[in-house]
Parts: C-alpha cells; structure tokens; sequence
C-alpha cells in the first residue's frame, strides 16, 4: 500500500466514523427545523448553516454521509453477488448458458447505465416514506449493476473451467457442484473484490445524480443526492460556499475509493 | 418494466367527474390491446415499419414529430461534447506522452479524477451556474474515461522499442506520431471513441433535464418520469440504435485500419 492509499483509508475510516457518530455530534437529528434561522449562514449553533427550511447542514451531511456509506457498499455487495452467480456460473457451464447469460448482459450493457437507472427508477413509486425510497434507491443500483461485473466474471470462469486443475478434477469424478463451489468460486475471489471496489464509488455518484434528479432518497431524509439538490438553487459560486462541503466531501470520499481501488486491480492482476 | 411498475394500467383522465360510465369504458377498451405485451409490440412493429411511431400518452403528440423536433438538439450537444472531450483528451496525453513531466503528468490525472468523481447531474447544475453551454458539461464528464485510455495508450506506444529507435535516428516528431504511434493505437482509441457515445447519450439526459434544453435527453426523462409507454419504446430503442451503430462503426474502422497494417 502506498502513502496515498494510507491516506484514503484514513480519510475514509475519519469520514465513515464521523457518520456513525451523527447521534452524538448532531443530537437533535436530520429533520429538526430552526425556523427563526433559515437558510442561515454558518455559525457556532449550525456549523454549515441551516438550508431553506431551517435544518441544520451540518446534521445532515453527517446522516446523510452514513446513509451513502453504508448502502453503496450493501448495493455493491447485491451486485458483486448476482454477477459472481450468473456470471460465474454461466462462464463455468460454457455453452447455451453462456451465451444466454452473455445476451441478457449485452441487452443490459446496451443501454447507457444512467439512462437504464432513471428510467428504472422513475417506474419505481415515487410517493413513498424516505425508509422505503432509501432501500428503493440502493436496491435498484445493486439489481441493475450487475452486469459488467458479470461478463468479466463469466470471462474468467471460463479460463478456469478449460483450466489443467478443473479438467483434473473433472476427471478424477468430483461432482460439477463441488467443482465448482471448492475450486472456482475461490479463484474467481480476487475479481470479484475488485469488482465489490469498482462498484461502490459508481453507486455512490449514481445515487447522487438520481437525488439531484429528484428520484433518490425522499425528504427528510438525507443523501448526498439530495444535499447536491441544494445546488440547483444557487445564483453564484462565491454567495453561499458552505453549500459546497457536501460536494467537497463526495469528491474526497469517492477520489479515496479510486485510490483504494488501484490496489485491489494490483491485487486481482 | 413498465408493466409491472405500480400504477401502469390508470389513467388521469378516468378521475375526470364530466366522463360517463361509457367513455370509462372506452377509455379502457381504447388501452386494451396493450395489455398483451406480444400484441403491443407486434402492433408497434408493424405501425414502426409504416412510419408510425405511435402518439406520446403525456404529450399528446406522435411520438415521430417529437423525436425530429428535438434531435437536432441533442445531436449538436451531443457532437460538440464528444468533440470537446476527445480533443482535450488527446491533446492532455500526448502532451502527457511527449513530455513525460512527473508534474504535468500527475497535474493532469489530478484533473481529469476529479471529474471523475463529480456527479453528472452536479456538473449540469455547474454549467447552468456559470452560464456556459450544456456541451461543455458533456464533454467534461466523458473527457475523464477518453482521458485515462488516451493516456494509457499513448504512454505505452511511446515507450515501444521502435518508437524509441526512430526518436534516437531523428526523426521528427509528427511523423513519429504519425507514422508509428498513430497505427498502434488507433483501434484501441477507436474502440473508445465507440464507447464514449454511449457515455455522452447517458450525461445528455441530467444535463439537458436540469440545463433546460429540450431535447431528446430531457424527453427521455419526462417520458420516464410520466411512465409513457410508446415514448420510452422509442426512445429506448433509439439509444439502443445509437450505441450500437457508434460501437459496430468503432469496430468496422478499427479492422479496417488494422486491414491496412497487416
């Protein structure tokens, strides 16, 4: 690991516990509104301000930093998991299989990943409380994200199953399912890891585009989504910079994921 | 996916008190045919074949007149964003490549990975902030991908044995470019090329939604949004059409100019 990979790990441990300590560093919570003090300036009482409706900023980059963090990574894992069955498994049974699995993935691939994602989302209803819009959201990034994933996957299992040690196997009469449970799935590991790394930072700018699209995470819960919809409303750059962190904060943690990242494509290589 | 979504088969104008139990039922028998997703695309098809893109549910208007009103739009948009992109990424990495600065170098992967961690949609509200035009928005979201792989590829086809053997003899260096480097990367950055179309037809959609321009990409989105069947078909269809006329095009170019290496 290198410095700078040392240094986004810190970042992202610094960033991930802050969230997980929302409740002590923002008691009063995401929703409260000081409606003597809205779209306030930062001060000693709102670190970064209240927005228009009078909560707090600070609060809600904190809750909403948590809820990004949290389920990007489960969508990632959602995804990581249907690629690793339908392309392993594909991959690992060649033939018909393969090119089924491969056809339902280029079907998918065809489709430009945003337009795929708002359009599915938009199907989705809208006017529902923010816990069932957040697991909406993240549900539908891990069931649709799959697919690139799944064609390196179904790739790879492929080398493996005309490999000497799975032919070996074969032949001295191991069961397909334990063939390829005890020695494909392990070596298809170091791909899926990097696959898992690949995802998070990709789910976490599109559950960003869909909140500033008006489809992701429904008030007053917050998300990066949502806390960038406050951009919309600006006149000028210079007028109200605090309104930036957010943005500043989704930059620094997906640019540490990046970073991370390298090192999970060195370990796959 | 339509079908199944909550609230597919309802209809706003059922709710409209002055309808009698008649128009009711004629609202329903006029959407039945849809109900058979075989039926429905079987009838599309043949409408398709004769011209007839069918009629949007929440625009009111044939879906064909809506899509040429606002193509040019989105294929001006569209073509100065990739423009732009490609331009700026290929001049960053073989500057990258010809200098071979650790400072440049690092400064311009600094650059282009911010980009990459900047949502789309954010920086569609950036251009409409600073008043600059929606392709600009497009190109800084696909410069980053055409950035990395121009890069990459020119880096490495600057570090080849006989690229370094004709710099040593002399040679001057747009000829080495090309001459040596040019038909080694060629395919490759055409493969891209190929892939960034779909990259831009995807930002077209937050960008034209929140910079307000009506094109394809912001129809895109209200069509998604009002759940309107024969106008997301189409427009499906014709981003599918797109993508893959861009990539087999990227393909076709590419086998030829490594028919002509060979």
């Amino acid at each position: 690991m290198n410095p700078w990979q040392k240094l986004a790990c810190a970042v992202l441990a610094l960033v991930l516990a802050a969230s997980l300590a929302a409740n002590w560093l923002a008691p009063a919570g995401y929703a409260k509104q000081y409606r003597e003090a809205t779209d306030a300036p930062p001060s000693r009482a709102h670190w970064l301000g209240t927005d228009d409706v009078g909560r707090d900023r600070f609060a809600r980059v904190l809750y909403g930093t948590r809820i990004s963090l949290l389920l990007a990574p489960a969508a990632a894992l959602l995804s990581t998991l249907m690629a690793a069955l339908i392309g392993g498994l594909a991959g690992y049974l060649g033939g018909i299989w393969a090119r089924i699995a491969m056809a339902v993935t280029d079907l998918f691939l065809s489709l430009p990943w945003l337009f795929l994602l708002i359009t599915a989302r938009a199907l989705m209803p809208l006017n529902v409380s923010p816990l069932v819009s957040v697991l909406v959201t993240f549900m539908l990034l891990g069931l649709l994200g799959w697919t690139t994933a799944a064609r390196v996957l179904c790739t790879t299992a492929g080398v493996l199953r005309s490999s000497d040690f799975v032919r070996q196997a074969r032949a001295a009469g191991l069961p397909g399912q334990r063939l390829f449970w005890v020695h494909v799935m392990p070596n298809l590991r170091p791909v899926l890891y990097a696959q898992f790394w690949i995802s998070i930072p990709v789910f976490i700018l599109s559950e960003a585009n869909l909140g500033i699209l008006g489809l992701g995470v429904a008030e007053p819960m917050p998300s990066w989504g949502s806390l960038l919809k406050e951009l919309e409303g600006l006149v000028s750059v210079g007028e109200e910079p605090w309104k930036f962190v957010p943005l500043i904060l989704l930059v620094v943690v997906v640019t540490s994921f990046q970073l991370l990242l390298s090192r999970q494509e060195e370990v796959a290589a | 996916m339509v079908r199944l979504a909550p609230g597919f088969d309802a209809d706003e104008q059922e709710l409209d008190p002055h309808l009698n139990a008649a128009s009711v039922n004629a609202l329903h028998e006029a959407r039945r045919q849809d109900h058979n997703i075989f039926r429905f695309y079987l009838s599309y098809m043949n409408r398709a074949a004769h011209g007839d893109l069918g009629t949007s549910l929440s625009l009111g208007q044939p879906v064909r007149t809506l899509l040429l009103d606002r193509a040019p739009l989105t294929l001006r948009l569209l073509t100065t964003g990739l423009a732009l992109a490609w331009v700026l990424s290929l001049a960053l990495a073989l500057s990258a490549a010809w200098l071979r600065l650790s400072i440049f170098d690092t400064l311009t992967t600094v650059v282009s990975g911010t980009f990459l961690c900047i949502p789309a949609a954010v920086l569609a509200l950036l251009s409409v902030l600073w008043n600059v035009p929606g392709s600009l928005a497009i190109a800084l979201i696909v410069f980053p991908h055409t950035y990395r792989y121009a890069r990459n590829l020119l880096v490495k086809a600057y570090s080849q044995p006989h690229v370094i053997t004709a710099r040593a003899k002399g040679l001057a260096e747009p000829r080495i470019l090309f001459w040596h480097v040019v038909p080694v990367v060629a395919p490759q950055l055409l493969a891209v090329a190929g892939v960034s179309v779909s990259m831009a037809v995807g930002a077209a959609i937050p960008v034209e939604a929140l910079c307000g321009l009506a094109g394809i990409g912001q129809l895109a989105w209200r069509a998604a949004l009002a759940r309107d069947l024969p106008l997301l078909v189409n427009i499906t269809i014709l981003v599918t059409l797109v993508t893959l006329l861009a990539n087999s095009g990227a393909d076709v170019i590419g086998h030829m100019v490594r028919g002509q290496e060979s």
